[in-house]
């Protein structure tokens, strides 16, 4: 047998001492951990818990394991939203197929738990945008999917809304640029599959009432062409109005949840042309700014929340002292009073169900809908109790990150 | 149903290479066309060109008639085949073929009357109202070709469906794609690497090198007259051997003695010095089986035999032969194009199996001259191939198919 793995190789070294040579079909359940939520495969996939991870694998035909492989390592390298690819096993005894290993995605769904959430209301809407968005990223990168589905997406909250990471390439083609027909064709594909999937749930009584599974597959289509167009559109304007629209089309492609690379600005007589180039990254500039203060990784717009609630305390501890507080002071004043007496808060039978930075993120609405109520600042201790006795329980407990069930079971 | 025009088509990249040099290509109404060629001869890119998902550099895509260069892929109207393997478990047999009329919004009896339709054509009638999960895994792929068939494409297309499969479900995908087809008359494209695919499934075969159309013809008139080294190397399992051989007269002095050729095939080779002899496999037997009445029409000669494998129907020696340097190399760049093992220079011949030729050992070998074919190294040509031979069983394949064809809609009308 042959393993082959990126580094940090530790992490490859746990998983050396299970039984490769069998198939993963007869593997003992001791090894392998329950997880309830996810999508439909047509392959064997189980999980395994080592050390603090969690892994996937799934066994596939070798040449497809290395296609895979190389290709959701270039993914990752270039800040695509795609799972992180640890390794393959390939020449396995008795000619079996090979087996892919990617981490798990902690505190991801599928796409079957959003429909059950206590947010499921919006969950179409937010789902299409999402789905959408990783869609253009991977059209602006030349990555042609060929099976853009549900089943292959895995879903994180994100302070309200949803990022979404594409978790299978086996049909993955990359190219230099996509054509017109590329792309038409990838998001042809995509329709059809959502729609399918989400009639899928319809007939197994899984669907909220409201959601129409054509209805909402016939929206992607344009959703996408107008995503496309706003981040790559070329514009043309006059030389007097060129500051305000540069200014303009680069907060609209930041709030759209892009990041600029490059401006080309093309001017003659009857005007100035505006080429953008969007960079295929997903944006990190809270998450970094968020990292560098407080040590937290969290996803960019949970970043910019916790960002705003620093501010906001910074403000607070400066009129409460009547003197300047610096910003480094401040973030680790919040963090010791503020989010980790949020967190402290959580029972260890609620811990895992949402991501940390997701449970601050709802404790600030719930925080505000409280006040609102109240007719007076409820204040975050307040808040969290009141979330974490009515709000999170009703998160179901399937959605419990596979890590911490596994820390569970082995009394971490 | 439509017929599929190719014209001139060229496809070009970047930095100007050439993917798809001038191809052109009449695909008839119902007709099973094979792309077949090594990776890299452009058969993929075609095909995405049919499909829409390449632009074309120049030349014209004709579907049905219409010109389709500049249309979205969905409205060409084809069905790419497989391209959705999923079963969805909470959706009966009869909703999964079904969904993706659902979502055109087509009313109910039709959807009814399509996926009854296609449910009887693949044998699927019984688990209709069953949930997939019970399937087997031929019965799973059949409710992925039941999708295409429901849509009523104008052509379905197939990029490489069975390199993925065990050999197993390969072999019985093969028969069931090459059934469903004939049953339904819809013209089909078929990009394969797979000469046994290519051979079992085509009505024609279009073979591809580097970009260009080597020949295009019936399985049959590709084994017996292939146009080139290129196409004889490519067709057929184990491959054509290749021998050096100088004309001489009538005859061709080869390391495996003299070879009589007919008159024809004299002044076609008159004029040459160093040429190649293609001779199948099964063109050679254990001389010591022929029937006299066969023994004049081929030569004999003794070689010692390397290694023989005995398969229980057949049974194959390897016989190794000598062959000059420049000989060597042209053999070499052949099996490196074909992406081949690389040709060794050691003939692999078919003899029966009750034959006693052992390994180590001289034995006596019968070659029947009729059918070899000569080669000239430089240029790749078959210097011996009978066009009108090869026309003549082309003209055959393609009587037959339009027969069934004929045969399938008569029935379908008669039902109706």
């Amino acid at each position: 047998m042959r393993f082959l793995f990126r580094p940090p190789a530790h992490e490859a070294a746990e998983l050396l001492s299970l039984p490769w040579d069998q198939p993963l079909e007869e593997w003992d359940e001791q090894l392998l951990l329950e997880v309830p939520q996810r999508g439909i495969s047509r392959h064997v996939v189980r999980f395994v818990a080592s050390g603090r991870h969690v892994y996937a694998l799934k066994e596939i035909a070798e040449r497809l394991a290395r296609h895979e492989y190389a290709l959701l390592s270039h993914f990752e390298e270039e800040g695509l939203p795609t799972v992180s690819v640890l390794g393959i096993c390939v020449d396995r005894p008795g000619q079996q197929e090979a087996i892919l290993v990617t981490r798990y995605l902690e505190y991801s769904m599928s796409y079957r738990w959003l429909f059950s959430s206590p947010r499921a209301e919006h969950s179409a809407e937010l789902l299409l945008d999402t789905m959408v968005e990783l869609l253009v990223r991977l059209h602006l990168a030349g990555v042609f999917w060929g099976d853009c589905s549900l089943s292959n997406t895995l879903f994180r909250p994100d302070a309200g809304a949803l990022a979404a990471y594409l978790v299978d390439a086996e049909t993955v083609e990359r190219h230099p640029t996509l054509s017109a027909g590329q792309r038409r064709y990838d998001v042809d594909l995509a329709r059809e599959r959502v729609g399918a999937e989400l009639l899928d749930l319809q007939f197994g009584g899984l669907l909220p009432e409201g959601i129409d599974p054509i209805t909402t597959a016939e929206g992607l289509p344009p959703r996408y062409e107008a995503l496309w167009e706003e981040v790559t559109a070329e514009q043309v304007f006059g030389a007097d109005e060129q500051q305000w629209r540069i200014t303009e089309r680069l907060q609209r492609l930041n709030d759209l949840g892009f990041d600029v690379g490059e401006v080309e600005l093309i001017t003659s007589p009857e005007g100035a042309r505006l080429r953008v180039e969007t960079r295929v990254a997903e944006p990190g500039q809270h998450r970094r700014e968020l990292l560098r203060l407080t040590g937290l990784e969290v996803q960019e717009r949970q970043a910019r929340r916790l960002l705003n609630d620093i501010v906001a305390y910074r403000a607070w501890l400066e009129q409460k002292t009547g003197k300047p507080v610096p910003e480094p002071v401040a973030a680790h004043r919040w963090l010791a009073e503020v989010y980790q007496t949020v967190m402290a808060a959580i029972p260890p039978e609620l811990a895992g169900r949402l991501a940390p930075a997701e449970i601050f993120h709802e404790v600030l609405v719930h925080r505000w809908l409280l006040s609102e109520k109240a007719g007076r600042d409820v204040g975050t201790e307040e808040a969290a109790r009141s979330y974490v006795a009515n709000v999170l329980p009703r998160t179901p407990p399937e959605v419990t990150t596979p890590s911490v069930i596994a820390g569970r079971a082995t009394g971490r | 149903m439509a017929s599929i025009e190719i014209k001139n088509i060229v496809k070009q990249y970047g930095d100007g290479f050439p993917a798809v040099n001038d191809v052109s290509l009449d695909i008839a109404d119902g007709e099973f066309m094979i792309l077949v060629g090594p990776s890299g001869c452009g058969k993929s890119t075609l095909l995405r060109m049919i499909v829409g998902l390449e632009d074309i550099t120049s030349g014209d895509m004709i579907i049905g008639g219409k010109k389709v260069n500049d249309l979205a892929p969905r409205d060409r109207n084809l069905s790419m085949v497989f391209q959705n393997y999923a079963l969805y478990p909470h959706m009966t047999v009869f909703e999964n073929i079904a969904f993706p009329l659902r979502l055109a919004k087509m009313p109910d009896d039709e959807v009814r009357r399509r996926v009854t339709e296609a449910s009887d054509v693949l044998e699927l009638k019984d688990h209709l109202e069953r949930k997939p999960a019970n399937l087997s895994g031929g019965q799973r792929q059949r409710v992925a070709m039941g999708r295409a068939i429901v849509r009523q494409a104008e052509a379905f297309l197939f990029d490489e469906p069975l390199s993925n499969l065990d050999a197993k479900l390969r072999g019985q995908m093969r028969t069931e794609i090459s059934r469903l087809q004939r049953r339904l008359g819809i013209t089909t494209v078929y990009v394969t690497h797979d000469q046994t695919e290519a051979m079992t499934l085509g009505d024609r075969v279009c073979v591809l090198r580097k970009g260009k159309i080597q020949q295009v013809a019936s399985p049959r008139e590709l084994y017996e007259q292939p146009v080139n080294l290129f196409v004889a190397g490519f067709i057929g399992s184990p491959p054509m051997n290749f021998l050096p051989a100088t004309p001489k007269g009538d005859r061709l002095e080869t390391p495996f003695g003299e070879i009589v050729l007919d008159q024809k095939r004299a002044a076609a080779v008159a004029g040459h010095d160093l040429l190649l002899v293609g001779i199948r496999p099964e063109y050679f037997e254990d001389a010591s089986l022929v029937d006299e009445a066969k023994r004049p029409l081929g030569s004999v000669f003794t070689a010692r035999v390397d290694v023989t494998e005995w398969l229980g129907d057949s049974q194959f020696a390897y016989i190794p032969y000598e062959a000059p340097e420049s000989i060597q190399t042209h053999l070499r760049e052949l099996s490196r194009e074909l992406d081949a093992e690389e040709l060794r220079t050691q003939a692999i011949v078919s003899i029966d199996s009750t034959s006693r030729i052992r390994e180590g050992r001289e034995a006596q070998f019968w070659l029947d001259s009729r059918k070899v074919h000569v080669f000239d190294p430089e240029t790749g040509d078959n210097l011996t191939r009978d066009a009108e031979a090869g026309a003549e069983l082309t003209r055959m394949a393609t009587q037959d198919r339009v027969e069934q064809i004929e045969e399938v809609r008569a029935a379908s009308v008669g039902a109706a």
